[in-house]
């Protein structure tokens, strides 16, 4: 369309771009966009005023000025190029800003956390004592002046690495197990459709239900004075635990090709040899991700351990006897219930510590299943 | 597959075999009795709650008036969870889909990874110490010039409200809401996408007539997931919210979740207390499994129908 249409139709829509460009515009998208910079710029300019001159709460004057910046775009772009293009930038401009309203909560807590957590985390007697012996008492002269910060949250760092290990050592073998069932035997008859879909709905059991079902258990063996113990909380994160592993383990036995297992299966290797020898090390990286997603998914998790483990003040290295503590509810005590109630500034700055630690662990674990994905992955085809 | 080669021969039952299908179908059949266990063992620690004499039970009147305001808090939270974080994710999930490049789409794609890796008891803090102030002069401003709507006709000082709860647990869906769309907008069938800008359609046109359609029975399965995770989600509401009696009011203090009323008082509890909180959990229980089975009722049915085309 290098020269101007002649139906009248077309004259109606281009009339008046032809005359700001010279260009003969497509019709479904605006030719420039330089007039939405500007729009742009203007509705920053709405918004300072609003915010500085008028007074207005500045997210009151950004969502005004976002607004007008819409509406003004639509008009100019439907004057240009009709009604379609206007919607269409308004969309354009809708979706951009649905991203905008994820990305600031994650920043500004995440600015948050580094910046409430920081002073303390990696101070050495922070990860390295326990809270044994500390009161409200500790808190008002450190708060006063009169003493060092004390205690710290380093039986928390043990029991989550106890507790999360015992529940990957309980759910790695069981997740695995059932996916190589699902994919290797079961196929498509009812038994895998029938766990297949339960898994599907195990995956919403929600986390607290999971911890009352491993005290309920817990109490059932050992009494109502005992149930509390790191096994409790294992055996709580394993019921989260064990879909996510089933699911990853199942979509990744799933696309290892079946030229692989026939030919082992053809030069008369069992069965059971086929899927350890070749299945299992073709998927490993695969799987290697999943489970460290799995992991942490429930490294986090408060609520069931909350219930099924107690409140341990000091280090507990055995997982059978007696309340442990993690990182997750070291953090949520410290934060609701500070030692001394009339100064809580101190329990508050051990509970940010703490989930500074646990985002940093949180994080790193996603980077490392993303890594084992990448580095590991079995080199297909060239 | 491997059943065709034996049928000459007497199939070889080597013990290495035996050992390793029975693991596997031992392994299978131990999720489903999980599974059963939980829901048992729920039922028998609730049971004296449930047929205790109405005078036992907190507040005096039986498990039922005990238990529905909190079915109503938990259900209220989630519905505006879920309704504040629909439309946004959809559009998250339309930006990497079809808007972002694709470098910079895998990228966010990360980003939303990691916001549903932040354990929820960290949403929490940061709701009540940081969002929560910020919605104070909105509470101010809606109960002075809403008031006559129910639900705004009071303010709070802390901004620590069933709302304010209910928004930092649409930020908590968001991801999986996100993840779920955006997996099923990528597999729009790229003739369809082509044949809409083939006929001249605008980009929001060809998502309108061609992504959206295709997606759609996803993005509900995806919704109903986020709903099922919001109704579960204990400890932010625990920390953010400051419970109490059930009042209409939702920009005030007041109303409880079931999850959040099982965390707050579940370490003190014991005896009767304890089976209420365990009974209470059977009913969110319930409550999720229809939600989910819900879910996967939907995603099924797609996937027939992708299936077929």
């Amino acid at each position: 369309m290098s020269t101007p249409t002649r139906s009248p139709e077309s004259d109606i829509h281009h009339s008046r771009m032809d005359d700001l460009s010279g260009i003969v515009p497509s019709p479904v998208r605006p030719t420039s966009d330089r007039p939405l910079l500007l729009i742009g710029l203007g509705a920053v300019a709405v918004w300072l005023v609003l915010w500085q001159v008028v007074g207005l709460h500045m997210v009151v004057g950004l969502v005004v000025g976002y607004l007008a910046f819409l509406l003004v775009s639509y008009l100019y772009y439907r004057a240009a190029g009709g009604q379609r293009v206007g919607l269409d930038i308004v969309v354009r401009w809708l979706v951009y800003a649905a991203f905008v309203c994820a990305v600031v909560p994650l920043i500004s807590m995440l600015w948050t956390v580094i910046g409430q957590g920081l002073p303390l985390a990696f101070e050495w007697f922070f990860i390295s004592t326990d809270m044994k012996g500390i009161t409200g008492t500790h808190d008002q002269a450190y708060a006063a002046g009169e003493g060092p910060l004390v205690g710290g949250a380093g039986h928390a760092i043990i029991g989550t690495l106890i507790v999360t290990g015992l529940a990957t050592v309980i759910s790695v073998p069981i997740g695995m197990f059932t996916a190589i069932y699902l994919v290797e035997y079961g196929g498509k008859n009812a038994l895998a459709r029938g766990i297949r879909f339960l898994v599907d709905v195990m995956t919403g059991i929600p986390s607290i239900v999971a911890g009352l079902f491993a005290f309920a258990l817990f109490t059932q063996i050992f009494g109502i004075r005992d149930a509390k113990m790191g096994l409790a909380g294992a055996v709580a994160l394993s019921v989260l635990m064990i879909p996510t592993v089933v699911r990853n383990s199942e979509e990744m036995l799933r696309i290892v090709p079946n030229e692989l297992r026939e030919a082992s299966l053809a030069l008369g290797v069992p069965k059971w040899r086929t899927i350890a020898k070749v299945v299992l090390p073709t998927a490993a990286s695969g799987l290697a991700s999943g489970i460290t997603l799995a992991i942490a998914r429930v490294i986090g998790e408060t609520a069931p351990l909350l219930v099924a483990i107690g409140f341990a003040r000091e280090f507990n290295w055995n997982f059978l006897e007696g309340p442990m503590n993690t990182l997750a509810v070291y953090t949520y005590w410290m934060f609701t219930k500070p030692l001394s109630p009339a100064v809580i500034e101190p329990s508050q700055e051990r509970a940010w510590a703490a989930a500074l630690l646990l985002v940093i662990l949180v994080v790193a674990l996603n980077l490392l299943a993303r890594f084992i994905a990448k580095i590991f992955a079995p080199k297909s085809g060239r | 597959m491997t059943r065709a080669t034996s049928s000459a021969h007497k199939p070889v039952r080597r013990p290495g075999d035996v050992v390793f299908s029975s693991l596997s179908l031992g392994s299978g059949i131990l999720i489903l009795l999980i599974l059963a266990l939980v829901a048992v063992f729920l039922i028998w620690q609730g049971m004296p709650a449930l047929t205790a004499e109405r005078e036992e039970i907190s507040g005096g009147e039986g498990f039922f008036s005990y238990v529905w305001p909190l079915v109503f808090g938990t259900v209220v939270a989630s519905l505006i969870a879920m309704v504040l974080a629909t439309p946004v994710a959809v559009g998250i999930a339309l930006f990497v889909s079809h808007y972002a490049p694709r470098r910079v789409g895998n990228a966010i794609g990360f980003v939303i990874d990691l916001l549903a890796a932040v354990p929820s008891v960290v949403f929490g803090m940061w709701g009540m110490a940081v969002f929560a102030k910020q919605l104070v002069p909105l509470y101010d401003w809606l109960s002075q010039n809403l008031a006559f709507i129910p639900i705004f006709d009071g303010r709070s000082a802390t901004g620590r409200t069933l709302l304010t709860a209910a928004v930092v647990l649409a930020v908590m869906i968001l991801p999986i809401i996100t993840s779920v769309s955006r997996e099923v907008f990528l597999q729009t069938p790229r003739l369809h996408e082509e044949a809409a800008l083939a006929l001249g359609a605008t980009k929001w046109e060809m998502i309108r007539t061609a992504v959206l359609p295709f997606g759609a029975p996803g993005v509900i399965g995806g919704v109903m997931l986020g709903l099922g995770r919001a109704l579960g989600e204990t400890m932010a509401v625990a920390i953010i919210l400051s419970p109490g009696v059930f009042t209409w009011v939702l920009t005030a203090s007041g109303n409880n979740t079931i999850p959040a009323e099982i965390a707050l008082n579940f370490p003190e509890a014991a005896g009767l207390r304890l089976s209420e909180l365990i009974a209470a959990g059977l009913v969110l229980f319930v409550l999720t499994l229809a939600v989910n089975l819900f879910a996967r009722w939907i995603v099924e049915k797609r996937s027939e129908f992708s299936g077929a085309n």
